[in-house]
């Protein structure tokens, strides 16, 4: 790490400074909404159901965030740390659940389980319990979230240094104690901050409550915006949810930071070598196909099951090749825009770390609980007015993303500037490189891995995003999110499962770049 | 690198593609914003400009969500008309919308407009109760909605709390009945473990799927969800008379004040009114709703509107009467 307290040069500082002024425009937004309201805000803040909706939100969360844990650690350490049969072929599979928007995996979910579902008629009974409410909503997010805590663990386990465990084996402790004294509490802040995305990502999402019929504050936010006189209460429960950003980052700092382990040997550490399951290898693959078969094979299996209904019942088929198009394109814009905006962000962090550079990360967040639909509005608003000419553009479309999901980019780029140290930097400085020549040669290369998940991230999550998406694209620039939307809206699932399917295969082969080489890592372990 | 250039080639071509947004000049196309489904009405736009010649745009989105849009633009909105599924969102910025010409509105009857001409309903829908055949016998089906409170209906029945064509419907048995009577019977509802959906469309899914027997509805979903499951044992059932269940709906449209296209702005919505595009509600469109101009007879199999007597109430207060229908359905427990 970088001696603390080393000033930022200041060009970097306002850089830094004005990308996160940017991403605090919805919150702007609402305290506008809110100061309008006067004292009446005070009067939705002590209402009992707002009470009732923060309790209910917090339990969906903590909800979510566990079975993500549970989920993605156990499968993380199977196929980064054992001989586990296939591991590659299942460090992919079980990624591409992040590629299904979760909606649409509701949607699947309930096709299945639900009444008349699938599962129904396949067994030919009467009657299954309710699919829908927080159960429904807890499977469901957690599908389409546990991704980020599988990834962030798989590459903690995989940079962990052998050694500490080797150490722990050698004092006498029995491997499963190994585990749970020295494996878990290395990963934890990766686990933390992956623990982190899918909070906001729970807090944010309306699509499955709204299918599952929980009642979160998000819901509760769409439910008071369709009532439209009065926009003061939506403002004042979006900002709770802010509120809740706040506490949730606060517990992830402490997770990260509290009873840290380093290694202090110099090198670099070696490759794990890798556990062998024995027997319990059957136990470990059969794990491995549950988690593949409910969170992938189903959904899949649900779309394509519609598709072919569609197909007999004479619908037509059309494969949305433009909107495929749109969609691919602005994605990847935003990935650009977003992996470059958060560059500044990353580097006064890790390179300049004191009390600017954590306001300004910890700022970085404060949006991003919040709803598409309240950061689409909160756009019209300030472009509408301020910035007309970029009003329903595109750039205005990129811009949104790019405020949704800045923290993807900065997780990306935290992880892959954390691993380069800054001595690497330091000696090309020393060797007479000046520093921009210096960022060029080393620091570039370096974090190329993390900018390019970062930009991954970035890119699936617009794939799918559709609130603001549909408020502020230009118009007539249908995206594949949009079409998804527009049959559903009407019933016609068979007509969904087309572009659904599509945004699906579209979108897993930028999974390899979130796992960049990490196949041919864990091949050369041990 | 080299995916740098790409992008930047990428960014220059659909920057082409998506121009034109955010562009309000006088000559442009027209700029409409639906909150009408593009699968449905999609056709109609079509129509305008094979007759007009006047180009247009046309924004997609949920009825409320583009009035929201168009209450934080404000006087810069893009949006020339704003076409919505229902009287509450068309109220919801009637200040922001310019009196519709007279020979436009004389095409409706006056109970399927604003009382001060800002926006005209363009088709009809009525609420009804849908009905699964195999579970419900026709001797059993209720006269009036208020009888969905009884135990013979207990965990029978579902509606849409968030939906705003259920709301609009509350706010009808408000208006007829009174609070107090409503209150009453959103609480009886409750006691009677009536279930909850999103909209319409999943309720009647799930009559079809036997989770519900019966729904509470609008009149064109049934013919939706038939297109998608052709065999379903699914019916439409008209309460009596004057019952505030049997509300006779619209969609609508207005233009906005702030158009600087208001002249091709009203053509367009006299277009909605014309004899052609009424009768596309009644040949072609999918979702079988009823043409509001006289002497247009609806689809077949459809009882016809004069005949269908909803409670009396006027659409035009719906948009203002909205937050206090909200905040008896929160009260109430349906809504949180």
């Amino acid at each position: 790490m970088a001696a603390a307290g080393r000033r930022p040069p200041l060009a970097l500082a306002v850089l830094a400074g004005a990308v996160v002024a940017l991403l605090l425009l919805p919150l702007a937004y609402l305290v506008l909404r809110v100061a309008d309201g006067g004292g009446r805000a005070l009067d939705v803040l002590w209402d009992r159901s707002t009470l009732r909706l923060v309790v209910d939100t917090v339990l969906l969360v903590v909800g979510v965030v566990a079975a993500a844990i549970v989920v993605a650690v156990p499968t993380a350490w199977l196929v980064t740390r054992t001989d586990l049969p296939g591991r590659r072929v299942w460090a992919v599979a079980v990624t591409l659940p992040l590629v299904i928007p979760s909606y649409v995996a509701a949607f699947c979910l309930l096709g299945f389980f639900g009444e008349r579902g699938l599962l129904q008629q396949a067994l030919g009974v009467e009657r299954l319990p309710d699919p829908t409410g927080y159960w429904g909503a807890v499977a469901a997010l957690t599908l389409s979230t546990y991704p980020y805590v599988f990834l962030l663990a798989q590459a903690a386990l995989r940079d962990l240094d052998p050694a500490l465990e080797e150490a722990a084996r050698g004092l006498g402790v029995s491997r499963l104690r190994s585990l749970a004294r020295v494996t878990l509490p290395a990963i934890r802040p990766s686990v933390a901050l992956g623990s982190l995305l899918v909070a906001l990502y729970v807090l944010s999402d309306f699509g499955v409550v709204s299918l599952m019929r929980y009642d979160s504050l998000t819901r509760a936010i769409y439910v008071q915006y369709k009532s439209l006189f009065d926009r003061t209460p939506a403002a004042v429960l979006a900002l709770v949810l802010v509120g809740l950003t706040a506490i949730a980052l606060v517990f992830e700092l402490r997770a990260r930071t509290r009873g840290r382990l380093w290694r202090t040997g110099p090198g670099a550490a070696r490759r794990a070598r890798p556990v062998e399951l024995g027997a319990a290898r059957w136990l470990a693959v059969t794990w491995c196909g549950l988690v593949t078969g409910l969170f992938l094979v189903l959904p899949a299996g649900v779309l394509l099951y519609w598709l072919g209904r569609g197909i007999s019942n004479d619908r037509r088929v059309v494969v949305p090749w433009d909107e495929a198009v749109h969609s691919l394109g602005a994605s990847a814009l935003a990935a650009l825009v977003t992996v470059a905006a958060a560059i500044p962000v990353a580097v006064l962090v890790h390179r300049y770390p004191g009390r600017l550079a954590r306001v300004l990360e910890r700022l970085s967040y404060a949006g991003n609980a919040l709803p598409g639909l309240v950061i689409a509005l909160s756009l019209v608003f300030f472009a509408a007015r301020y910035a007309s000419p970029v009003y329903q553009t595109l750039a205005l479309l990129v811009f949104a993303y790019a405020v949704r999901f800045f923290p993807l980019a900065l997780s990306g780029l935290d992880t892959g500037l954390a691993r380069v140290g800054p001595r690497a930097e330091e000696a090309a400085r020393g060797l007479g490189r000046g520093p921009l020549a210096t960022a060029w040669l080393v620091t570039v290369p370096l974090v190329r891995s993390g900018a390019l998940a970062g930009a991954a991230l970035v890119f699936l999550s617009a794939m799918k995003e559709l609130p603001a998406t549909i408020l502020l694209r230009p118009i007539g620039f249908d995206t594949l999110a949009t079409e998804i939307w527009g049959a559903t809206q009407v019933g016609a699932y068979s007509k969904a499962a087309v572009p659904a399917l599509l945004l699906i295969v579209l979108s897993a082969p930028v999974l390899w770049l979130v796992h960049g080489d990490r196949g041919r890592l864990a091949e050369s372990g041990g | 690198m080299r995916a740098i250039g790409v992008l930047a080639a990428l960014f220059g071509a659909l920057a082409l593609a998506g121009c034109g947004g955010g562009d309000s000049g006088s000559d442009g196309p027209l700029t409409v914003y639906s909150g009408r489904e593009e699968e449905l009405v999609a056709p109609l736009f079509e129509k305008f400009t094979d007759a007009t010649g006047i180009d247009v745009e046309v924004r997609y989105g949920d009825s409320a969500e583009l009035a929201a849009t168009i209450a934080e633009e404000g006087s810069n909105s893009p949006a020339d008309v704003f076409f919505a599924q229902d009287p509450g969102s068309l109220g919801a910025v009637d200040a922001q919308l310019e009196a519709l010409p007279s020979k436009t509105l004389d095409r409706v009857p006056e109970r399927f407009r604003d009382a001060e001409g800002r926006w005209v309903g363009t088709s009809g829908r009525t609420r009804v109760l849908v009905y699964n055949t195999e579970r419900v016998s026709h001797g059993e089906l209720p006269g009036s909605v208020l009888e969905l409170t009884n135990p013979e209906w207990r965990n029978r029945v579902g509606i849409a709390p968030t939906n705003a064509s259920f709301q609009a419907f509350v706010t009808a048995m408000r208006l007829s009945l009174g609070d107090e009577r409503t209150r009453e019977w959103l609480e009886g509802m409750k006691a009677n473990g009536a279930r909850t959906y999103e909209k319409n469309t999943p309720i009647v899914e799930a009559v079809a799927a036997g989770e519900v027997d019966v729904g509470l509805v609008n009149h064109y979903y049934l013919s939706l969800v038939k297109e998608e499951q052709p065999d379903a044992p699914i019916a439409n059932h008209l309460f009596e008379a004057g019952d505030p269940g049997s509300l006779v709906s619209v969609a609508g449209a207005g233009v906005l004040g702030s158009s600087d296209q208001a002249e091709d702005a009203e053509r367009f919505v006299e277009f909605l009114l014309s004899d052609e595009a009424q009768r596309f509600y009644v040949e072609e469109a999918e979702e079988n709703e009823y043409p509001l101009v006289a002497g247009i007879d609806p689809p077949a199999g459809l009882v016809p509107l004069d005949e269908i007597h909803g409670p009396d109430v006027e659409l035009t207060a719906f948009g203002a009467e909205l937050s206090s229908t909200v905040e008896l359905l929160r009260t109430t427990g349906w809504l949180s």
